[in-house]
């Protein structure tokens, strides 16, 4: 029942619910407003003949001049309105370079770059023709409400009097038409003034607000930012956990694998089985310390921080199982995150060439081009690896588009296999 | 044999003392920086230094800034560096200055408790003793280098010659005579243009060779 009275109800309330009323009050302040820049179009003929053509010319100009004159104070001044009596926050222009400098510049060159800006041209057309005619709207109707509830009362006084009341003299069956006219007035009116706020926040907010091409870059901005943090997150955390490793684990099993020697070595005396335990003890806490190297170094190591990506390579070159040639032309740091991104591709390309390529050599170039570092890693191996399949390379492709890079490989089926990365410097 | 360590882990720092102390050696001073490494050797002026790397504050290569100040000031100290990875560019500093009396291994060697000892024994008589890890590192660098003249074979002769080794201790790793060894020592000599006057100065040559030719830097 409440899903078909609620609708009827707040019919019935309409032209006395409070949200209708500010709405009024607001369409009438809008006005006033809309009037200051629209207003300007009477000044001429205020001194001039109606027919003197310059005032006539004028009078399209003149609002067009306020419009870019006052344009960033009139928008203020409707922004606070709207946030004041509706509660509405209309969006704002994202504050570019290019706001900052013009807005330190002298006046005419303030006002040049304010005719160029596409910004002051919406904001113009919000100003002199969507504004106001969503005012217009409002108003008319604001005014048909409040006539048609006045005419309304005068009618009904009109019915109960009869028709000789000194007030309006009328037959009371036309007082009675009248009276459901005035009625079926005020019932729709609010409707309208609503609708009409309604529209004028909408294309507040379309045209004093950020257009689509500065939202979208305001968007593209807070996504490489979000993006950067994320990547600087995971490289953070892996530090944090390499860092955890060394000064723990690492260290306990060194211990471990010491004392474990030193038994061996001094105790020679253990009956056969002990001795044999003992080293094979040994070896295993041997083996452990080295696969634990081997995944630490591989989750940050020192070495690329301190020194660069020239350095940290030799590592991964060195243990790769795949003879390596590396050859790393980088003259000077490029920041901390290309060089993660480079260092890991490298590791995990080498990893691949193990696993997948049966091959018998590999070479790693890495160079500097302008703002981009590139990389190559290439093998002599039976070739056929592609993208779209195997996780390893859907992963390189991921690591170089994390930071806006590119990556390429070139694997016919027999071989040879060629990985070729862009990495850019400047994020 | 007098020895300064500087090691930050306690666990560690308390298991090499115990195992030194056991063997032999005497540990004149255990420390957790490199500031008290310096402090330590310019009092006890030990034969032997064995330092950690990454110690505090950075935790990044104070110990091998620690042992090139050592080596400046006090030439006359061996200094053995450990790591939990060790770096050709962190060797090619350690042996900028000289490569006599030094050494430079991953810690799990540590493990091996009779070769580590050796290799200590090695550096403080002034012989140096490279972790195979960095020597491979340093073989996947060279370019265009008067090694690249050299045999395969001959490579992995060098190499272990930059991990300290003797003839017969390359031989044995190799399973060749010795001979065998000799040869190809002289025909690295001669490849790599080093004069036959200069005894056994050429090994170190010829290892300082191998590591200029991976780092331009040194």
């Amino acid at each position: 029942m409440n899903a078909v009275l609620a609708p009827i109800g707040r019919f019935l309330l309409a032209p006395w619910r409070g949200r209708a009323w500010r709405d009024l009050w607001f369409v009438i302040l809008s006005s006033a407003l809309s009037l200051l820049p629209l207003g300007l179009i009477g000044l001429p003929w205020a001194f001039f003949a109606p027919s003197y053509l310059p005032s006539i010319l004028a009078c399209a100009f003149l609002p067009l001049l306020a419009a870019v004159l006052l344009g960033p104070q009139l928008t203020t001044l409707r922004r606070s309105a709207y946030d004041k009596i509706r509660g509405a926050q209309i969006p704002r222009a994202p504050h570019t370079a290019r706001d900052a400098a013009s807005a330190a510049a002298p006046f005419s060159p303030r006002m040049r770059a304010r005719l160029r800006h596409p910004r002051t041209w919406r904001q113009a057309c919000y100003h002199l023709i969507a504004g106001p005619a969503a005012n217009l709207v409002g108003v008319i109707a604001g005014t048909m409400w409040v006539c048609g509830l006045i005419c309304f009362g005068w009618l009904s006084a009109a019915i109960a009097f009869g028709p000789n009341w000194k007030w309006l003299s009328m037959a009371t069956s036309l007082a009675l038409w009248g009276a459901l006219v005035c009625l079926v007035v005020v019932y729709l009116t609010p409707w309208l003034v609503m609708a009409s706020v309604r529209w004028d926040l909408k294309f507040a907010t379309d045209l004093l607000g950020p257009s689509r091409a500065e939202r979208l870059a305001r968007r593209v901005t807070d996504l490489t930012e979000s993006r950067a943090a994320v990547v600087d997150a995971a490289d953070a955390e892996r530090r944090r956990i390499e860092r955890d490793l060394h000064d723990g684990a690492q260290q306990r099993l060194v211990s471990l694998a010491m004392n474990l020697g030193l038994a061996r070595a001094t105790l020679k005396d253990l009956p056969e089985e002990a001795r044999t335990a003992l080293a094979e003890a040994h070896e295993e806490a041997k083996e452990a310390l080295g696969e634990l190297r081997n995944l630490v170094r591989g989750l940050h190591p020192v070495v690329l921080e301190d020194r660069g990506l020239d350095a940290a390579l030799s590592g991964i070159a060195a243990r790769s199982p795949v003879p390596v040639r590396l050859a790393v032309d980088v003259p000077r740091r490029v920041p901390p995150t290309v060089e993660a991104v480079a260092y890991f591709m490298v590791s995990e390309a080498l990893a691949n060439v193990a696993k997948h390529a049966q091959a018998s050599a590999a070479r790693v170039d890495v160079w500097l081009d302008g703002a981009l570092l590139r990389l190559s890693v290439a093998d002599d191996g039976i070739g056929g690896a592609e993208a779209a399949r195997g996780s390893g390379l859907t992963g390189l492709a991921q690591r170089a588009a994390s930071v806006d890079g590119r990556f390429e490989i070139v694997s016919p089926v027999g071989g040879p296999t060629t990985i070729m990365v862009e990495l850019p410097c400047e994020l | 044999m007098r020895t300064v360590i500087a090691e930050d882990s306690v666990l560690l720092r308390a298991g090499l003392t115990k195992l030194l102390e056991t063997t032999g050696f005497e540990v004149a001073a255990a420390v957790d920086d490199a500031a008290g490494l310096l402090a330590a050797v310019e009092r006890h002026r030990p034969e032997l230094v064995i330092a950690d790397v990454r110690m505090p504050p950075t935790f990044t290569d104070e110990g091998i800034r620690a042992a090139l100040v050592v080596r400046r000031q006090w030439p006359e100290v061996a200094i053995m560096v450990l790591s939990q990875y060790v770096e050709e560019r962190y060797a090619a500093d350690l042996l900028s200055t000289s490569t006599t009396g030094v050494g430079y291994l991953l810690k799990d060697r540590v493990a091996d408790v009779d070769v580590f000892l050796e290799s200590l024994r090695r550096v403080a008589a002034g012989g140096t003793a490279l972790d195979p890890e960095v020597v491979a590192q340093l073989l996947v660098r060279r370019q265009n280098t008067p090694l690249d003249r050299l045999t395969g074979r001959e490579r992995e002769v060098l190499g272990l010659m930059a991990e300290g080794r003797s003839n017969a201790g390359i031989a044995e790793k190799l399973v060749v005579s010795e001979s065998a060894v000799a040869k190809h020592i002289n025909s690295i000599f001669a490849k790599l243009d080093l004069p036959a006057s200069e005894g056994d100065h050429r090994r170190v040559l010829a290892v300082l060779r191998f590591l200029e030719s991976a780092s331009p830097s040194v």
